[in-house]
């Protein structure tokens, strides 16, 4: 951030950018506003509505459960994906042809299209023609996630592990890759043991890298719509109806317009705050 | 403890390949053997699910409408990231921190919340059902994270660089095609994995923005395991399709992926 030269001619550098984006974001953004203002009974006929979807959405128990249920997925996902990434990330071989192997197997489900992770688990998962249900049923255990809530989130938690788990490895990995060899040298002089190595050479190592994967993690959790939906179809029951997929079922299933909107501007807002704190915390950190 | 150190990774990677096995078993059995008996091989080993899409058209359609908008996405994300993120990572100017900030907030948007917006929009500037919506239309996520990535790379680069080169006669931009460039390579290549990444998987805001002529192949699948019956074998045997082009992206930027991320910042 130092050394930076005032040059207001920059803008033209940003210019194509921000045209290009302000056509996506601004345009749909504002249909979504004006939408949420306003009632409508079809044939393109609008009437003012004022801020009467947005105590509806707030005071909804619906809305309540859904975000309670978000809440809840994206904790439990950051609460495994993150450590259990880590602890992959340091057993990892540091160089050599192993290497090269992990990355482009463990990097494979990341490419892999978001309805096509959710058919894959539905086939993997299901109790009669699935390996795992299979499985899971053949030691003894009574299960069947497209009847059993429990069971549904568990699938649904095992398939986000699987599918980006390997994000942090990935991102973990390079910070731990950035650390010369002559301090884990100075680190064996000092007789440190393993758990002085990890809190006080590798972890602050991997703080910068660590945000990003919480930003990025709790982002697209909070997001996520079309694997649980292909998996479960938010069900059984709303066992699993995410925020996202509440949405689409208001919006495009119900075309209750109003309503949905504002529920997407609170969605919105809320994803926006909370990534604001990572956000200015990670900046913090890399001040200093 | 230390001999066993290998044992975590290899669980790890066996976890993962497990669910991608099962798929790809099932893409070689027939539909009755899937519906009938439990195997954990195919028993009557059969091509005709890869033959059906390979013969279609409105299946191989679909990979060109995907991978045509996905080619079209990554290259017009990054070309117009490229001079953004030097931009920023080398001028203060009015409103830049906030212009960063709104950047990164649309990748923060859910889709779930443009997705009828957007199909108005795009069907009133009549490019409704065509690969180039698509392509727009992901815009919207991919150029923010190349922007991110690409500024993170550049501030990397010391500015000495830039300096000599324009003392050296250097017109701004031949010193960044010619200089610069070629010393952010790597990261060039990380970002187009990104973005080539994230519009190859995204489907909900594809789904919306196309019907039949421009339909991406994930959407494709979609249809058929609902019409038809449940055609688990041939739907099996598209999805596996779909891996094989992240396959290859991965492949050829294996060594610059920890690189990339380490000197980057994601």
């Amino acid at each position: 951030m130092i050394g930076k030269t005032t040059n207001q001619r920059a803008w033209f550098l940003v210019l194509p950018v921000v045209v290009l984006v302000a056509f996506n974001a601004l345009i749909p953004l504002m249909t979504v506003v004006n939408y949420s203002v306003q009632e409508t009974f079809g044939n393109n006929v609008f009437f003012f509505e004022g801020v009467k979807w947005f105590e509806q959405i707030l005071h909804s128990e619906r809305f309540h459960a859904s975000l309670l249920r978000q809440l809840s997925f994206t904790g439990i996902i950051l609460l495994i994906e993150i450590p259990l990434g880590v602890a992959i990330a340091l057993a990892m071989p540091k160089r050599g042809p192993w290497v090269s192997v992990c990355l482009v197997l463990m990097a494979l489900p990341l490419l892999i299209p978001w309805n096509v992770v959710g058919a894959m688990w539905n086939i993997f998962a299901l109790p009669d023609i699935g390996l795992l249900g299979r499985m899971i049923n053949g030691m003894g255990f009574d299960y069947n996630f497209t009847q059993q809530p429990l069971a549904a989130w568990f699938t649904t938690i095992l398939m986000d592990v699987w599918h980006w788990t390997s994000l942090v490895v990935l991102l973990a990995y390079a910070g731990l890759s950035s650390i010369p060899d002559a301090y884990y040298q100075a680190a064996r002089i000092d007789g440190a043991s393993s758990w002085s190595v990890f809190r006080y050479i590798q972890l602050p190592k991997m703080k910068r890298v660590l945000t990003i994967a919480v930003l990025l993690r709790f982002m697209d959790s909070f997001m996520i719509y079309t694997e649980p939906f292909v998996l479960t179809g938010g069900g059984p029951g709303n066992a699993t109806t995410f925020l996202s997929i509440d949405l689409v079922k208001i919006a495009l299933g119900q075309f209750d317009l109003g309503p949905a909107a504002a529920m997407s501007l609170i969605y919105f807002l809320i994803i926006l705050v909370l990534s604001w704190i990572f956000y200015t915390l990670m900046m913090r950190n890399e001040e200093q | 403890m230390k001999r066993a150190k290998w044992l975590v990774p290899t669980l790890y990677i066996l976890f993962l390949m497990l669910p991608i096995y099962w798929l790809i078993s099932m893409s070689f059995k027939t539909t009755n053997e899937i519906l009938g008996a439990f195997s954990l091989w195919p028993r009557e080993f059969t091509p005709d699910n890869y033959i059906t899409i390979f013969t279609d058209p409105t299946w191989y359609n679909g990979y060109f409408n995907s991978l045509t908008y996905v080619v079209v996405n990554t290259l017009l994300s990054v070309s117009v990231a490229l001079p953004a993120a030097y931009a920023f990572s080398r001028y203060r100017f009015l409103g830049d921190k906030h212009l960063f900030f709104w950047l990164l907030t649309n990748r923060m948007a859910p889709p779930a919340v443009f997705a009828l917006p957007f199909f108005q929009l795009y069907s009133a500037v009549g490019l409704f059902d065509t690969p180039m919506a698509v392509a727009l239309a992901h815009c919207l996520f991919n150029i923010p994270l190349a922007v991110w990535i690409l500024e993170g790379f550049m501030s990397a680069v010391p500015k000495e660089l830039d300096e000599t080169a324009y003392v050296d006669g250097y017109s701004f931009w031949r010193f960044f095609i010619r200089i610069f460039l070629p010393t952010i390579a790597a990261g060039i290549g990380v970002v187009m994995f990104f973005t080539f990444m994230f519009s190859w998987v995204e489907l909900l805001l594809a789904k919306t923005l196309t019907a039949v002529e421009a339909k991406p192949i994930a959407a494709t699948m979609t249809r058929t395991a609902s019409t038809s019956g449940y055609e688990l074998g041939l739907l099996a045997a598209a999805g596996t399709l779909t891996i094989i082009p992240g396959a290859f992206v991965i492949y050829f930027v294996r060594h610059h992926i920890a690189k990339g991320f380490a000197l980057g910042r994601v």
